[in-house]
């Protein structure tokens, strides 16, 4: 498959270790290349497993701005197809999510099977004998998968999703323990947009800096233990690069494994959850099921577009160079208690979500920057907080406190290399 | 002798006002009075799948009891919600009334409700069906459920840091 990158000459000069031109929010040539570039010849997320569980499950997605479909196969393999009709390119599915043993193109009637090969041809013989159908199946893209996470990629010969992951795999792994041992599972998830780039939401799933002041209104409604809790930039976190884009905010360093500490006191909180699940189960099983309830410590940003972040998966899809759609998707446990799984949901209600107490004050400040962005075009989004004090661990990894814009700075230093690199 | 079994069932004009009285109360920020207007164990909900009934084991955009409702109104009040300092100005109409079901103690609304907001220059429209269920509680209608269908819930929304 060729896909034709169109060429961003410009780039390396935008991006400085510390610092990136604040074009990168408003030039629409730029989201071109962006889109070719980058979402078009990396791993994308589409998908997590339990969302097309079964055979003929699916469920539509995004890869850059191309639509795909995710579907599993009879026999279980998972597919992504480009949602596009080789006939005349009508797209071949319409439903979010569903099941379905065929998908038919709505305008001439070509059919496809689950894995992409094309069936059928109304009146196929109008073509007379020229067309083989073998050569028209749905386009597919690779896809691999890690802990139950789905990705795509445009490009053949791109390296395997393990290395790609590489350093953050550790943290998916940590981030999976929080359904106490239940299989994982998506809850449903809220979905919003906002008018900026992509890459200011990139950029704040591990900015501490900003929580204590936009989430005023978060931290004033709930109650103090959380308050305390999430009291984030006094509570000894650090934000650490994991190479390849990829970086996490730990923000609770005490609930980053939660394996450990399983005698911790339950948060005031959780005790009214607490009793109910010691109806039917063991103390030590109740602990358990209250740490998940409560979720990681710590966001994992995944370049380009999927936070593990605390309780939920942020997925961001750019739409356009100023507008960008955002998707909390709520976790649970599949098969666990009700009244944990209860717990989860108005969790994620109260923070995530167009009408939550969280997101629309991100939302918001994220509009500001777009607004903002449009003044003093040829100023620089300073990126340089903690750079200071930033050490380099064993592995190669930089680390800082929290607060630090080191995931930010890995991120664009991913950017750089691949808006750089010879198609 | 029980008063609620001897008051008429809940009509077609008292249940409309009242829904009218809650929209002007919501659009005029008088939030005090409009806590005041709901059961103790009631809920104010804006699902996501129009087709819900059910909503406690199910994500919603809002699943609010008297407590999150309280904190959503002082949300609005305090000043330390950027997306809500001013809080957007809006106009909703409500329209379409039926009544499902009636008696004298209860009876279940459906209407419709196009809001517009304006805010930092920008106008937006939402258009919803509200179901309440009512209910007769000291000689008042009080909201014991409150069910707010946005025609676009499936779809990916603006911020909404107000009461719909």
């Amino acid at each position: 498959m060729n896909i034709a990158a169109i060429v961003a000459p410009e780039s390396a000069a935008l991006v400085l270790p510390d610092r990136v031109q604040s074009s990168m929010y408003t030039d629409p040539a730029m989201f071109e290349a962006e889109m070719t570039r980058i979402f078009e010849r990396t791993w994308v997320w589409v998908a997590h497993a339990s969302e097309i569980a079964e055979p003929g499950d699916f469920k539509m997605a995004m890869v850059g701005l191309q639509p795909v479909i995710v579907v599993r196969d009879r026999k279980g393999a998972v597919h992504v197809h480009v949602n596009r009709c080789r006939h005349r390119a009508a797209t071949v599915c319409e439903v979010a999510k569903g099941k379905t043993n065929s998908f038919v193109c709505p305008y001439h009637g070509w059919s496809y099977a689950l894995d992409g090969s094309l069936r059928g041809i109304p009146y196929e013989a109008g073509y007379a004998g020229t067309i083989d159908k073998r050569k028209f199946p749905l386009r597919s893209l690779r896809v691999e998968e890690y802990a139950g996470l789905i990705f795509a990629s445009f490009r053949e010969d791109i390296e395997p999703l393990s290395d790609f992951l590489g350093g953050a795999k550790k943290w998916i792994d940590l981030f999976m323990k929080q359904s106490a041992g239940y299989p994982l599972t998506t809850l449903g998830e809220h979905k919003f947009r906002f008018p900026g780039n992509w890459k200011i939401q990139l950029e704040n799933t591990t900015d501490a800096y900003h929580f204590p002041l936009v989430h005023k209104s978060f931290l004033t409604a709930t109650d103090k233990e959380t308050e305390a809790m999430m009291d984030i930039m006094n509570n000894g976190g650090f934000v650490e690069d994991l190479g390849n884009g990829h970086s996490v905010m730990v923000m609770v360093p005490g609930l980053v494994d939660l394996d450990e500490n399983p005698d911790a006191p339950i948060p005031h909180k959780f005790e009214a959850l607490a009793a109910e699940l010691a109806q039917d189960h063991s103390e030590q099983e109740v602990r358990r099921i209250v740490r998940a309830v409560g979720g990681t410590g710590f966001n994992l940003n995944l370049f380009p577009n999927l936070g593990c972040s605390a309780t939920f998966f942020r997925v961001l899809q750019p739409i356009s160079v100023e507008e960008t759609e955002v998707r909390h998707v709520a976790l649970g446990m599949q098969g666990g208690p009700k009244a944990a799984n209860r717990a989860r949901l108005r969790i994620h209600e109260f923070f995530q979500g167009p009408m939550g107490f969280g997101s629309p004050d991100d939302a918001e400040v994220w509009d500001r920057v777009q607004h903002g962005a449009q003044g003093g075009r040829d100023l620089w989004l300073m990126l340089n907080r903690g750079i200071a004090n930033e050490e380099m661990l064993a592995d190669g990894h930089r680390r800082s406190d929290v607060s630090a814009e080191t995931g930010m700075r890995a991120a664009y230093r991913q950017w750089k290399l691949m808006m750089e690199a010879t198609p | 002798m029980n008063l609620t079994m001897m008051a008429p069932a809940i009509g077609l004009d008292e249940a409309t006002q009242f829904a009218w009285l809650e929209a002007d109360l919501l659009d005029h920020a008088c939030y005090e009075e409009w806590l005041a207007l709901w059961t103790p164990q009631s809920h104010y909900v804006v699902p996501i799948d129009p087709a819900a009934t059910e909503f406690e084991d199910a994500l919603n955009y809002v699943y609010d009891d008297h407590d999150m409702r309280r904190k959503r109104t002082e949300r609005l009040l305090n000043g330390q919600s950027i997306s809500a300092s001013p809080v957007a100005r809006t106009v909703r109409l409500l329209s379409r009334f039926r009544i499902l079901q009636a008696d004298n103690a209860s009876c279940e609304l459906r209407c419709a409700q196009m809001l517009t907001e304006c805010r930092r220059g920008r106008t937006r429209t939402y258009v919803t069906n509200v179901s309440y269920r009512l209910v007769r509680d000291a000689g008042a209608l009080k909201i014991d459920q409150k069910v707010v269908r946005l025609i676009n819930s499936t779809e990916a929304l603006g911020g909404i840091s107000y009461i719909l």
